[in-house]
């Protein structure tokens, strides 16, 4: 993104914010001294002309939304090669995460592997190991599925304590997008199993075409049932940031998983315990000991707007409260929200109904008064699971788990419109 | 009912069109194809006992489908909606693996050692490899630099408030360790290390973290006498019984939920850590306030080592001081001799400088800069070092730091050298400065 975007920086936006009562009063006077021009004046552009169809053979954003856009945090990691950055999410609606925004994560960078060059290996316990090329799989009947997927270190940072003042640092490490892609058992039929014996002690490797060749065990019984070996999202090729021409789905479990340029799938006799599931993705409790083979995503939940990025500018009335929920066990039923930290709750609005492992959105449709608010979210999901406190989370892991933080997040709205990052008793 | 019978009968005609195209004209290499391909409903699925210890209401949700659609067809499993192609056939796609292919691209080895080439390699190998490939970001000593992954330390630190995880105080499996490094690494340069030099490399960060002696050969045959400090400090994901059982509530509390009124206890925006949205104005210091922050908070990077240090700075003071250093044998610049107290790092390992330095593995530094070489008393040095003449003048330490080995050939000090120029200028000012 060049530098002459439109976007304000922080600093600009919570100015503005904090201008917002006048600015309130303003509009008033300008609606009560006269027409408006935008009305009774002709406008430019609805008097000349637009951009023709040429212009723009594939599109991107108006330029007024040029603030919209993924974001890294510099102190994060060592280099942005292996790092990570951020779905602008206070910006967002709906479910579907735009893909041009859609958090990335690489190990080694995002690389270019045509379609062409693509192979897909399948070996191990099978009883016939096969290669295929990217033609063969889109010749394999096909699924399709909206899942989310979630980084386990989103929302790391705020273990010990509030650090991050804005949805998208907080829990910008996520994107929902409809896949379409073969599931993996059809290919791993097609290779045979006979070979594997007895399928429940069986783990399938999974492993990405990159240099950081990320590897990781999927047991046998999660690879039989919903994960896909895909190749569109949102309707369109993936990007290449996420995986072009393929890449691996698992719906619920952890980002890390979905290997992407994934090149290699092989059926194993145990896991093979690869760096990025025992010195990365365990999580170490208080104790020292440290959890292995946290898979699945746990129900959880944040309000996107009103936010610290996305504060209200509109003064005092009437206010949409939005957020979105997702569990990695199944369908979010219910998302609760409170303005007083948690001491009562209301119960949101759920837009549509959810889809299995996909997010949903909520909206509590409310009234402001300007008054103080301690905003949160809480999200039930089909299990009966209840997002817990980050007290509660504490209680049980310590501060030093790095990964699956899901605790409840809290917005402190203030008088004036702006929100803040906050920990409540 | 009739539509869904449609959309069965329109992708079983699919289906079979499907086939019988590519029965007709696959190019597939495969052994002839099989008379009764096994179709999946054959297989024990759904899987009565979870092959890991997923969690049993963790996939309640997943076996209600399988079991909806075993009742529904037959060949079905998994997900029973009309749009889901029948996944227990062959289609006679792909073709057949190579054993060559295999074998490029299956080189994982599996904690029991499975899969380890032939081949071995010890610390005193792969001192000089870790520092040629490995030391820009790792250190030396596998220390680290920056905010790259420290490889050595962090012994008895995971229960502490900011563990220290490296091979030797995290990992539990070695096979893990020479995996990535023959699979991954260098950075930028993957797979591009002989068998030999991940084994020298793999017991230089054994050795770096006390795991093993410099001569100790690592090889298939030595593999099982390492043992990895945390190998059983790992236990399966307990969540199902450590939380489950607590947070599944048939209904949450929605009134009066606390005993007291909420206070806010803490605020992000004290640490100001958060980035500029415009992305031109980046906390280049963030770090730095971090560690000098004296909330409660501190930093919890993603995955990657803590973001502990603000080494930009210490370069940048070495830049610039450099640049204006001069060549005289003066008062030594402050500015260059701050910059080289921190490049000294490197060398404290082994050697002390300033009030009451001692011999250690190296010779106590005071006065080193103009001194006779190889005067210190009581330190044993090498042959080498004791046959060579005159003093460490400056221009004799600077060709010493930049390559020891090249220059005092048969010395003990294992240091590979500085590789810029300016660092070895202010680590010679710095030296000078203890005079």
């Amino acid at each position: 993104m060049s530098k002459d975007t439109n976007a304000p920086s922080r600093r600009q936006f919570l100015t503005s914010a904090a201008a917002l009562g006048a600015g309130a009063v303003a509009a008033s006077a300008a609606r009560a001294a006269g027409p408006d021009p935008l009305i009774t004046e002709v406008q430019p552009w609805a008097s000349g002309f637009g951009d023709g169809v040429d212009v723009t053979p594939y599109g991107l954003p108006i330029r007024f939304e040029g603030d919209v856009i993924r974001r890294n945090v510099e102190w994060l990691t060592a280099d942005t090669i292996s790092s990570i950055n951020f779905t602008p999410i206070h910006a967002l609606d709906g479910t579907i995460t735009p893909t041009g925004c859609a958090f990335e994560r690489h190990h080694s960078g995002a690389i270019e592997l045509a379609k062409d060059d693509y192979r897909l290996m399948i070996n191990g316990l099978v009883d016939q190991p096969l290669v295929f090329t990217y033609e063969d799989l889109e010749r394999f009947p096909r699924e399709q599925h909206v899942y989310f997927c979630e980084c386990a270190a989103n929302t790391g940072m705020e273990w010990a304590g509030a650090q991050l003042n804005g949805a998208q640092f907080t829990h910008g490490m996520i994107h929902n997008m409809e896949y379409t892609g073969v599931p993996l058992r059809t290919l791993l039929a097609e290779a045979g199993l006979d070979a594997a014996g007895e399928l429940k002690d069986k783990w399938v490797y999974v492993e990405g075409a990159d240099a950081s060749s990320n590897g990781r065990s999927i047991p046998m019984e999660k690879a039989m049932d919903d994960v896909l070996v895909a190749f569109k999202a949102n309707g369109e090729a993936l990007r290449k940031e996420h995986g072009y021409p393929v890449r691996l789905v698992v719906p619920g479990w952890e980002g890390n998983m979905w290997v992407k340029w994934l090149r290699r799938i092989e059926v194993t006799n145990a896991a093979v315990e690869s760096r990025e599931e025992t010195s990365k993705y365990t999580d170490t409790l208080a104790d020292g000991t440290s959890r292995k083979w946290t898979w699945v995503m746990d129900a959880k939940s944040v309000v996107t707007s009103p936010s610290p990025q996305s504060p209200i500018k509109h003064g005092p009335g009437p206010l949409v409260i939005t957020g979105m929920a997702w569990s990695g066990h199944g369908k979010v039923t219910r998302v609760d929200v409170s303005k007083d930290g948690g001491m009562t709750w209301e119960t949101a609005r759920i837009a549509q109904d959810g889809a299995n492992k996909a997010l949903v959105r909520f909206y509590l449709d409310t009234t402001w008064d300007g008054e103080d608010w301690l905003l949160q979210s809480r999200a039930i999901d089909d299990t009966g699971y209840v997002q817990p406190t980050k007290a509660q989370l504490r209680e049980v892991r310590g501060e030093n788990s790095i990964y699956h933080n899901n605790c409840i997040q809290t917005w402190h709205v203030k008088a004036n419109g702006e929100a803040e990052n906050v920990e409540v008793s | 009912m009739s539509k869904s019978l449609n959309l069965y009968a329109g992708s079983a005609i699919g289906v079979a069109l499907l086939l019988t195209a590519a029965y007709n004209f696959a190019d597939r290499n495969v052994a002839p194809y099989p008379k009764n391909p096994p179709m999946l409903a054959s297989l024990p699925a759904p899987i009565p006992e979870p092959a890991a210890p997923v969690q049993a209401k963790a996939t309640a949700a997943a076996n209600d489908q399988v079991a909806e659609a075993s009742l529904t067809d037959g060949l079905l499993v998994g997900a029973a909606e009309a749009d889901t192609a029948p996944a227990g056939l062959r289609f006679g796609l792909g073709r057949a693996a190579m054993p060559e292919e295999i074998s490029a691209w299956d080189v994982k080895i599996m904690p029991d050692g499975t899969g380890l080439p032939a081949g071995s390699g010890n610390a005193l190998d792969g001192e000089p490899l870790f520092e040629e490939n490995c030391a820009v970001c790792h250190g030396s000593f596998a220390e680290g630099v920056d905010n790259w992954p420290k490889l050595a330390g962090g012994d008895g630190t995971l229960a502490a408030k900011d563990p220290l995880k490296t091979v030797g105080s995290y990992w539990p499996y070695l096979s893990t360790v020479w995996d990535y490094v023959h699979r991954s690494m260098p950075f930028g340069n993957a797979q591009s290390l002989t068998p030999d030099e991940v084994y020298a490399i793999t017991a230089y960060i054994l050795y770096s973290n006390d795991l093993i002696d410099d001569d100790f050969e690592l090889s298939p045959e030595t593999w099982n006498e390492v043992e990895m400090p945390n190998a059983d400090g790992f236990i399966v994901d307990d969540r199902a019984d450590t939380e489950y059982t607590e947070w599944r509530t048939d209904e949450p509390c929605m009134e009066n939920c606390k005993p007291e009124p909420v206070k806010i206890t803490m605020r992000a925006t004290v640490l100001d850590v958060t980035p500029d949205q415009a992305g031109d104005e980046a906390p280049a210091d963030a770090a730095e306030e971090m560690n000098h922050s004296n909330d409660a908070a501190t930093v919890q990077p993603t995955d990657e080592a803590a973001a502990d240090e603000a080494p930009a700075a210490a370069t940048e003071a070495v830049d610039e001081a450099a640049a204006d250093a001069g060549a005289d044998m003066g008062a030594p610049d402050p500015e260059l001799v701050a910059a080289g107290e921190k490049i000294f790092k490197k060398c404290k390992a082994c050697h002390q400088v300033g009030e009451g330095a001692k011999n250690k593995s190296g010779p106590q530094l005071n006065g080193v800069v103009g001194r006779d070489i190889a005067a210190v008393d009581g330190f044993k040095y090498s042959n080498a070092m004791q046959d060579l003449p005159g003093d460490w003048t400056h221009e004799a330490l600077a060709a010493f730091l930049a390559k020891p080995k090249d220059y005092v050939k048969g010395t003990k000090m294992s240091f590979a050298g500085l590789k810029k120029d300016d660092d070895i200028e202010a680590v010679i000012a710095y030296l000078q400065s203890y005079p």
